[in-house]
Parts: C-alpha cells; sequence; structure tokens
C-alpha cells in the first residue's frame, strides 16, 4: 500500500488536554434519576393507601419545586440546572414528606422554602448543606403545625373515598405518654398488626407508610452504590437498641423497638434523607457516626421530646455536623506515619 | 494466587487491550529521517557530543549525560546529523533535538562490548553500562536507571520488583514483551538483582495476562526470582501501590521506594538493561504500542527513539475516522499530543487514538459529596474537600489536607459524576505548594 493511500489523523482536529481521558459513565442526572426511580415503589404504595389526593401532593411539589428552580436560577443568574433532577427529586421527596390532606397552596410554600430557603440561596445544589426537603417539611410544620398532623385513614384500592382522619401511632403515643399497645396500635378504629407497619396501613406521611416499598428501594440504592449502607444500617440499629433499652425500662411507658423503626419516618429517612449525598458525610466511617447521631437525636426527641417524631430534626441537626465529621473522618494519606504530620 | 495486600481504591476502567494485544511485536523499518530530542529523560539535559554533519553510527553517543540525574542519547541509526534543531516535546513546548539522517546501512558502533560472563561481572562493571547504555525507566516516567540502581549507603535495599502490572488501559508492549522475550525480562531481572545484591526478586503482573504470567514463569524457575499474579486494578502498577501489594510495606508520605528498601523497575526497562549488558546494545528503540478504535492495524511494534508519530501510524495502517484526541502513554495518564511530528522517545509506551464518540467534553458542575473519589483515591486523600479548597486557591489548606501526596493517578477524575476536573487541580496544587516550599527556603536561607 502506498503512503498516499494511508489516511493520516487531522491534527486540526485533535484536542489537547490533560488526563484521565477516560471518565466514569456515572453523571449526576443518572444518580438523581436512579433515586427518583427507587423511590416510585414507596410512591405508588403512597398512592393505592391515601388515594389520588396523595398523588396530587405528590405532583403539586414536584411541579412546584421545579418551577422555584427555574425562577430562583433565573433570578439569580445561575446556570439553569434543571436536567440533573435534583429538584424533581426534592419536590418528589417533600411530597413523601407530607400528608395526603396537605392543601396544595401549603404543597407551593414548601417548594419555594425547599428550593429557595434551602438550596438556592446557598448557590445552589452541592453547596446546600441542609437536605432541601426537610427544610421545606420542618419549615411548614412550624408554621402550620395542625395541618402538618392531620392524616388520613388509609383506604387501600379506594383511589376517591372521602377522607376521614385520624392520628398516626406516633402521635397516639405521644398523646397518651405510655405505650398502651391497644390505643396505639389502632387506625381508623381498626387494630394495627406489626404487619401493617410494615407493608403501609397505617396513617402517616405519603412516602413513609409502606416499609416494604421503602426497603425494596433502599436495597436498590445500596445495591447501585449510590448510598452508604453505613448510614440506614447505624440509624436504624441506633433506634432500635436506644428503644429497646428504655422498652426493657419501663415496659409500661415505652413501646417495644420494632414499633418505633416500623412508624414515623424512620425507614423513610434513614435510607432516602439521611443519605442524601450533598448533606451527609463522604467516608463509610463519617455515614456510621452520621447514621448513629441520627438514631440518638431521633430516640431523644421521640422518647422525651415534645414532637412524637423526631426523624426530620435529627437529620437537620446532622447535616450541620457533616462538614465536622468529614474532616475528622478524612483518611490518613497512605504511608503517613502514626501520629506525625503526613508531610515534611 | 491472589496479591496478599491490596491496596485502598483504584478503578476499573475498560481495559482496551485487546485491540492491539495480538499483535506480535514487529520491527519498524528504517526511516529516512528521526528527530531525536535531546530531553528524554527526568533531570539535567545532556550535553551534545556531535556537530552538524558529523558521521554517526547506530547506537553512537550523541549526547552525554549532563549531570548524575541524567542520561545519555544515543543514535537511532548510521548516518549523518543533518540538523541540530528543536521539536515539540512531551509537554507541548520546543525541546532540542538532532535530525539523524540514515545512510540505509544502519551500521553499528560497537564500543560497547557485550558482557557475556556477566553472572561473574562485578555490580559496578554492570552498573556502569546501564548509565552507558542511556537506560531511563521506560513505563513512562523516564527517571534515568542508573540513580535508581545506586542507593545511598543509609537506604539498604533488599527487594526488587520488576513491574509488569501495565495497569494502563489499551497498553500491550510490556504484555507482548513479557510473553515475547520472557527470557530476556528474567535476565534483566536477574542482573539488577546481581547490581543490587538484593535478596529477593519479584515480577509482577496483573492477573489479565496469564498467558504472559505463564511465560515469565516458565523463565524464571530456578533463577530464585518470584512471579506474582495482581489483582486487575488501576492503578496496580503505581510504585507505592505495587510495593504494598507485594511486600506489605508503605513508602512513607513524600518518601521514596527505597525507603522501605525497595527498587521497582519497568520490565521493559530489565529487557533494555538485559539488552545493554548481554549485546552491547544502548538503548536507541523500544516497543511502543499504537492503538486505540480508529487505528486500522494496531499493534505493537519495536521503533528506533526519534521516530515521529506519523511514521507510526502510517506502519500502522493510518486512522479509519479522524480521531479526536491522540495521546502518548496510556489514556489514565499519558499526555495528548496535537502533532504528528512528535518523536517516540525512551519513554513512548503508547500512541493511542482516540474517535470522537469516545472522547466527551463535559462542563464541570459542583461538587456532590457523593465521597466516589475519596473511595477511589488509592493514596487516601479526599479530593472532593481538596478541590473545593484549590478552586479557592488556598493552598495552604491543601497542603495540610496532603496534597502533596497525591501521585496524580486520576482515579478521583475518573470517577467524578460531576466531572469535575479533580487532578487537574490537585496537579496545580502540587506546583504551587512547590513554589511556596522553594520560596519559604529561599527565606530561610537569607
Amino acid at each position: 500500500m502506498a503512503d498516499h493511500e494511508i489516511r493520516l489523523p487531522d491534527p486540526g482536529k485533535l484536542i489537547v488536554s490533560s488526563s484521565p481521558h477516560f471518565a466514569d459513565p456515572q453523571t449526576v442526572q443518572k444518580i438523581m434519576l436512579t433515586v427518583i426511580l427507587s423511590l416510585v415503589p414507596a410512591c405508588l404504595a403512597g398512592i393505592v393507601c391515601f388515594g389520588l389526593r396523595a398523588a396530587g401532593v405528590l405532583v403539586v411539589c414536584c411541579v412546584s419545586c421545579v418551577a422555584v428552580e427555574a425562577l430562583a436560577a433565573r433570578w439569580l443568574k445561575r446556570p439553569m440546572a434543571l436536567r440533573d433532577g435534583s429538584a424533581l427529586l426534592t419536590g418528589l421527596l417533600l411530597g413523601m414528606n407530607l400528608s395526603a390532606l396537605t392543601p396544595w397552596w401549603i404543597c407551593v410554600i414548601g417548594s419555594v422554602l425547599a428550593i429557595g430557603l434551602g438550596k438556592m440561596i446557598y448557590g445552589g445544589l452541592g453547596y446546600n448543606p441542609f437536605n432541601p426537603a426537610l427544610v421545606g417539611r420542618v419549615a411548614l410544620l412550624i408554621a402550620f403545625p395542625s395541618v402538618m398532623t392531620t392524616w388520613v385513614t388509609p383506604t387501600p384500592g379506594q383511589m376517591l373515598g372521602d377522607a376521614v382522619t385520624t392520628a398516626t401511632p406516633l402521635g397516639t403515643l405521644g398523646t397518651l405518654h405510655r405505650w398502651v399497645p391497644d390505643q396505639v396500635m389502632a387506625c381508623g378504629g381498626q387494630a394495627l398488626s406489626y404487619w401493617d407497619l410494615f407493608t403501609g396501613n397505617l396513617a402517616g406521611c405519603i412516602g413513609e407508610t409502606s416499609k416494604v416499598a421503602l426497603l425494596a428501594g433502599g436495597l436498590f440504592l445500596i445495591w447501585k452504590k449510590l448510598i452508604r449502607w453505613q448510614v440506614p444500617v447505624c440509624f436504624i440499629g441506633t433506634v432500635a437498641v436506644m428503644t429497646g433499652v428504655a422498652h426493657a425500662l419501663a415496659p409500661e411507658l415505652r413501646a417495644p423497638p420494632l414499633f418505633h423503626v416500623l412508624t414515623g419516618g424512620v425507614i423513610l429517612g434513614a435510607f432516602f434523607m439521611a443519605t442524601d449525598m450533598v448533606t451527609s458525610p463522604m467516608t463509610g466511617l463519617g455515614g456510621a457516626i452520621f447514621g448513629v447521631g441520627c438514631g440518638v437525636l431521633t430516640c431523644v426527641i421521640r422518647l422525651w421530646g415534645g414532637y412524637p417524631e423526631g426523624v426530620s430534626f435529627s437529620i437537620l441537626f446532622m447535616n450541620a455536623l457533616t462538614p465536622m465529621i468529614d474532616q475528622f473522618t478524612a483518611g490518613r494519606p497512605f504511608g503517613a506515619r502514626p501520629g506525625k504530620e503526613a508531610a515534611p | 494466587m491472589p496479591d496478599p495486600w491490596r491496596f485502598h481504591g483504584g478503578v476499573h476502567p475498560d481495559d482496551g487491550k485487546a485491540l492491539s494485544a495480538q499483535g506480535a511485536i514487529r520491527k519498524a523499518p528504517l526511516l529516512e529521517k528521526y528527530l531525536v530530542p535531546l530531553q528524554q529523560h527526568i533531570g539535567a539535559p545532556p550535553k551534545l557530543v556531535v556537530a552538524k554533519k558529523a558521521t554517526v553510527r547506530r547506537g553512537q553517543v550523541l549526547a552525554e549525560p549532563g549531570g548524575f540525574v541524567s542520561a545519555a542519547i544515543h543514535s537511532p541509526t548510521s548516518g549523518t546529523v543533518s540538523d541540530i534543531t528543536e521539536c515539540i516535546g512531551p509537554g507541548g513546548s520546543p525541546i532540542p533535538a538532532v535530525e539523524i539522517t540514515s545512510d540505509g546501512q544502519d551500521t553499528a558502533d560497537t564500543c560497547l562490548e557485550p558482557i557475556a560472563d556477566w553472572e561473574n561481572a562485578a555490580p559496578d562493571v554492570l552498573k556502569k553500562r546501564v548509565g552507558e547504555a542511556g537506560i531511563v525507566g521506560m513505563g513512562g516516567a523516564a527517571f534515568p536507571t542508573l540513580v535508581k540502581l545506586s542507593p545511598p549507603l543509609a537506604k539498604p535495599i533488599d527487594t526488587l520488583i520488576l513491574n509488569g502490572a501495565e495497569c494502563e488501559p489499551c497498553l500491550t508492549a510490556d504484555y507482548r514483551l513479557m510473553l515475547e522475550m520472557p527470557d530476556r525480562v528474567v535476565a534483566g531481572a536477574r542482573i539488577i538483582t546481581r547490581i543490587l545484591g538484593v535478596k529477593q526478586t519479584w515480577i509482577a503482573i496483573e492477573a489479565n495476562k496469564p498467558d504472559a504470567e505463564a511465560c515469565v514463569r516458565q523463565k524464571a524457575e530456578g533463577t530464585g526470582i518470584g512471579v506474582q499474579s495482581l489483582r486487575v486494578r488501576y492503578p496496580q502498577g503505581a510504585e507505592k501501590q505495587l510495593i504494598y501489594a507485594l511486600t506489605g510495606r508503605k513508602v512513607p508520605a513524600g518518601g521514596l521506594p527505597m525507603d522501605v528498601g525497595c527498587v521497582v523497575q519497568n520490565v521493559g526497562t530489565a529487557v533494555a538493561i538485559a539488552e545493554a549488558v548481554l549485546d552491547g546494545k544502548p538503548l536507541y528503540e523500544r516497543v511502543t504500542t499504537v492503538t486505540g478504535t480508529p487505528v486500522v492495524n494496531p499493534g505493537n511494534w519495536r521503533f528506533r527513539v526519534g521516530t515521529p508519530f506519523r511514521a507510526a501510524l502510517t506502519l500502522a495502517g493510518g486512522v479509519k475516522e479522524d480521531p479526536a484526541k491522540m495521546i502518548s502513554g496510556g489514556p489514565m495518564m499519558g499526555l495528548t499530543v496535537y502533532s504528528l511530528d512528535v518523536s517516540i522517545v525512551k519513554s513512548t509506551s503508547g500512541i493511542l487514538l482516540l474517535g470522537p464518540s469516545e472522547v466527551s467534553q463535559f462542563r464541570s458542575g459542583a461538587c456532590l459529596h457523593c465521597g466516589r473519589c475519596v473511595d477511589a483515591c488509592p493514596m487516601l486523600l479526599t479530593p472532593a474537600t481538596l478541590s473545593v479548597q484549590i478552586e479557592n486557591e488556598r493552598f495552604d489548606l491543601a497542603e495540610k489536607w496532603n496534597a502533596f501526596d497525591c501521585i496524580e493517578c486520576g482515579c478521583c477524575a475518573y470517577v467524578c459524576p460531576a466531572k469535575r476536573p479533580l487532578v487537574q487541580h490537585l496537579r496545580r496544587a502540587k506546583a504551587e505548594i512547590m513554589v511556596r516550599r522553594r520560596a519559604a527556603q529561599a527565606a530561610a536561607k537569607r
């Protein structure tokens, strides 16, 4: 073959850049969409339990979060980053943390607070110290305490029925200040079994009731390596141990650990809220410390605090400690001499 | 047997070796002209010892070492020194170069005699030969080998490791060397063992090259040299990680392999040493992989030093499509090259072309704190935090967070979902910290 037949690279088309020249296919957008996908089972379970009202709350939250992000980005002259999917995820998580009876305008206010106060004022995705969905939820909880604690009796399969309000088991426990299984383990006049708590046949936030759906999504995320197993394991484990000790010391007063793990937002919080990448530590050890901290605070609030539920507050509190945990758990470089500064 | 110690982190990119792995080493035909760069190693530039129009023979010294950390450069063929000029260096800036016009005879220079009875030769004689042959580390760093083989008395060396990991994706030059010339690999290992007087010698090969490992193992039998299969994980061939994988010893932060009694040499370097001793042949040619999806006939060739990339790519049949990147080395640590006139040098392990579909350009986003870079960093650094410090030009903080321990393997940037230029930030920080340290030293002297 003669030389003139051989085609050589066109130097004008060569890109000059520094190594590495390969990149992992993982992107922020893919991560966010995968997390959203993992939440679908819990959302569906919520819609099955609480009817189309629940779907409405979820849709309003998602749409308004995305809209708020777009408006805020425009107003703050920040790059439009709707395609990363993070605003959609925040909206979904916010909706999952609300009662199906939440009026649409409260959903919108929650979205403004979540995206505006929780994320955009810090500079957008990556710079927010607190989980935006929880900022929205907690702000609403403080501003509209009665709306935020009005719950619907689940009517599995009935999409359009009238809503019958009821109390959550945790709420009842908080009012009674005693562990009276017959009264606490009831919902709309029906007795609840632990199986009901597990499958989601109880009153509560849209996305927190069905533990089986949440576990499916959570395990999927652990398998996909998008969340660190240390966070949910340590969170849930700590709740179980602390409430177990409390129950053993005062069985008349304190509910058993399984009750505490399966009610309220422990499972949702441990797998999906405490594992938010931006606001939780970067290492396994850090995640473990974070999880234990969340568990301890949740128990302190539930057992001795004024609120029946403490998952949101505990995660927000630990969010604030995340930079410190990251600093303390940063690895010693390979080859660093123990007890000495690594660099000469 | 799996390697006994596993380093933390690392990544597992698509190895892309199948493209060129089957290509047996071919001898590149003689060219009319070679452009030999006069700086092919880390250290002092060598001193030119030939004048323009001088007649030279293959293997004749063109430039002598310019200091202790330096290396001689030899003529790739016989002919005349047609020009003393400049060429594009690896960093993209011009460096001095010598143009050799071939006379077509390829007459060898005979000033280096083979040391046939090397097994009884004094270690110093062998060591001298390594220097005379202009040998440098051929894995990519191009550190003068003589320096590595001359450890200070205060640092006794007991272990020699030949690095045959070839953990960079797409490169197969070391693989072919081990497969086709295992006797030379082992001979090189034995010569270095004799020079250093070490107790244990290992040849370390990643487990994705079982046939090469079997060849080397067979030749190494009865020589007392161990052959160790290593976990397939980038950067397994990084010096510190390799030493740890084989011996469990951790090179101290800021230290060198000799601090833990080890010397690491690339298998290509060992072959060059064997050739220098057994054949009296200076380092004027090397095996280089020419590969990438745009290349018509990817493979491995033995090129003379000073062969332009243009000639190498022509030999490989040219390209099917215009590549988006031309890389000297592998995809994880190689340097992009923008001209076909760049020459193959002693440390050019590969010429890799990437097609437009393989090169993605990103807009980097904000850090998500996902921690993937922390998981991937084989040096246990925190690239996420460091990159933010460096973006804010807080090099004092970056130094405290051990930026200087970065080995620039690129795992952090590889895994980052926000496509942040993490290793690039760290490179910048290392340069800035170096400047600060020098300034502090200068101030202390005053």
